[in-house]
């Protein structure tokens, strides 16, 4: 069901990846984020992968927990992976080949390594920011990293609220938008069949009732907000005092090599056809 | 000269609804309450009585259109109030509303305990001080840590609760706040109610429409139609069954039923006002 999206849901823990200061796992985050993109050959994603499962086990989150955020974008993964398998066009003799379509080597392997690019991007800054991260943290992290633009007028404070409530609210909306589907449902709505136009029609009545709802939340929210004495970031102070630590600088020296590392791998030249020899073994053409 | 932590005089509030001036009915006129320091009151009244709004007004979300309010002998209503001032009156006067989930910001119990106190820029030190010292009020301790999200309802409430507990306000008005749970959420909040009146001094305003809760209070003061109907002891008050009745609120079960057996010609005395003045009541009279 909708609930099984944990895409953006905090899972208190202790692990060295949760006790790292939040501007710190922002920090990360973005050089993961560039090693992705950096990334371009087998070797090069092998590396990427092999760090994600460590990032993994040392963040001590459930691999079921991962497998379950990974189900909403398997989708796009598939989509990207077959789009890169027909549209790709290779050196040499294709592997296959009906109609017009062709398969190289090279389609096969960049299909992976797109497929890899979009699973590692996910799961490895889920892991880094919400899994790991309390939004309340994480939006002291964006503030604090971001306070210079203050400077300029810019409301980084405000950025930063809307934000963290945002999330606050995921869990919240999914289950309301569950109860109004169940509501619907059991008076004969029928949210899986038929056309797609028909499937958005009825997603209508579930949005309207959804979008009311939010609205009203939003406005006792606010007066909740206020009735505790929020006044944006005048005269305001935090429970946690954000620290870089010994762990912080370890960490990003570890990310800092992974890149420097993932960035001369990049420069080894590949040989596609290699690929084409184990398809070949593979599948007894030699 | 008594303590008044609340004085109100003859408060009223007319919802602007825009163009249409005939349908402009009070939702609160001619109110003039005054609340001692450290009372327990319940306000009782229907759907739409006007009892919401009094408590909108005390706490300076809404501005009275006519009328004077004074909190801790402070004219809130005086014109030159200016936004500091009102901070220090919502830092005095602390609210609880009716949906657990639309009062929590954080994500994590803790952190949203400490968000007034982060409001009230107050150190780190007395933050976690406060933190921890609210949410060992409301019996959250073990629950610290935990996504507030998972929580039920009462939970829920209790932790808001501790939110505005860690605010220390003088008092706390209770707005519905146990309208969405479930009996033994209910039964949770409200001995927390009795439990920071009786024991951290707390003024405690319970705004409800169950009569039970409003017989544990001190002083009970019915809302109907925008003007105060009675004030008094839930015993003076629940006296009037017909005059509750005819205001769409029912007197607690007990007592009804007593003086629906006295009407029918029994001889019973004593006291019904909670249940189990009630069955002592019954079994008085019948050995």
């Amino acid at each position: 069901m909708i609930s099984d999206i944990t895409l953006g849901q905090f899972f208190p823990g202790k692990s060295a990846i949760h006790r790292l200061d939040p501007r710190t796992k922002i920090i990360l985050a973005t050089l993961f984020i560039v090693a992705v993109f950096v990334a371009s050959n087998p070797v090069s994603f092998l590396l990427l992968f092999v760090s994600t499962v460590i990032l993994i086990a040392v963040s001590k989150i459930s691999f079921k927990v991962i497998l379950k955020s990974i189900k909403p974008i398997v989708f796009i993964i598939v989509f990207t992976a077959i789009l890169n398998i027909f549209m790709t066009k290779g050196e040499g003799e294709p592997l296959l080949s009906f109609w017009i379509l062709n398969i190289y080597t090279e389609g096969i392997a960049r299909a992976v390594m797109m497929a890899l690019r979009v699973l590692i991007l996910i799961v490895g800054t889920s892991i880094l920011l919400t899994y790991t991260t309390s939004p309340i943290s994480l939006t002291d992290g964006l503030e604090s990293l971001l306070s210079p633009l203050k400077a300029i007028n810019l409301p980084v404070h405000t950025f930063a609220m809307m934000m963290s409530i945002a999330l606050r609210f995921i869990p919240t909306l999914v289950e309301e938008t569950e109860k109004i589907m169940n509501a619907q449902k059991s008076r004969g709505a029928d949210f899986t069949s038929g056309s797609l136009a028909q499937r958005a029609k009825a997603l209508i009545p579930l949005l309207v009732p959804l979008f009311v709802s939010s609205f009203k939340r939003a406005e006792e929210l606010a007066t909740a907000m206020e009735c505790r004495c929020y006044r944006g970031d005048k005269n305001r102070t935090k429970l946690v005092k954000l620290e870089y630590k010994g762990l912080d600088f370890a960490f990003m020296l570890i990310f800092v090599i992974l890149l420097v590392a993932l960035i001369c791998l990049i420069t080894i030249p590949y040989n596609y056809q290699s690929f084409g020899i184990i398809y070949d073994v593979l599948f007894f053409r030699v | 000269m008594k303590d008044y932590i609340i004085r109100t005089e003859n408060l009223g509030f007319t919802y602007d609804d825009g163009d249409d001036a005939a349908s402009e009915i009070p939702a609160l006129s001619g109110v003039s309450i005054n609340i001692e320091r450290g009372e327990y009151v319940a306000i009782l009244g229907h759907n739409g009585s006007g009892k919401s709004t009094f408590a909108k007004l005390l706490n300076m979300i809404l501005t009275p259109s006519v009328g004077k309010i004074y909190i801790d002998g402070t004219d809130i209503t005086a014109e030159e109030f200016s936004e500091d001032d009102v901070f220090d009156i919502r830092r005095k006067i602390g609210m609880v509303f009716q949906n657990p989930d639309n009062q929590l910001v954080a994500t994590v119990v803790e952190e949203d305990v400490a968000f007034g106190p982060e409001n009230l820029g107050l150190e780190r030190e007395e933050i976690r001080r406060r933190v921890d010292s609210s949410l060992a009020v409301v019996g959250m301790t073990e629950y610290a840590r935990h996504a507030p999200h998972k929580l039920s309802g009462g939970q829920k409430q209790r932790v808001a609760i501790a939110g505005i507990i860690a605010m220390r306000p003088n008092v706390i008005i209770f707005d519905e706040s146990t309208a969405m749970l479930d009996p033994q959420g209910r039964h949770e909040v409200v001995d927390i109610m009795e439990k920071l009146n009786k024991e951290e001094g707390i003024t405690v305003l319970n705004i409800t429409h169950y009569m039970e809760e409003a017989a544990r209070a001190d002083r009970v003061i019915v809302i109907n139609d925008g003007k105060i109907a009675l004030d008094g002891t839930p015993r003076q008050v629940f006296k009037n069954v017909e005059k509750l009745r005819a205001m769409g609120l029912e007197a607690p079960q007990g007592n009804e039923l007593i003086l629906e057996l006295k009407k029918a010609g029994l001889d019973i005395k004593g006291d019904s006002l909670t249940e189990a003045e009630c069955i002592e009541t019954l079994y008085k009279f019948l050995s």
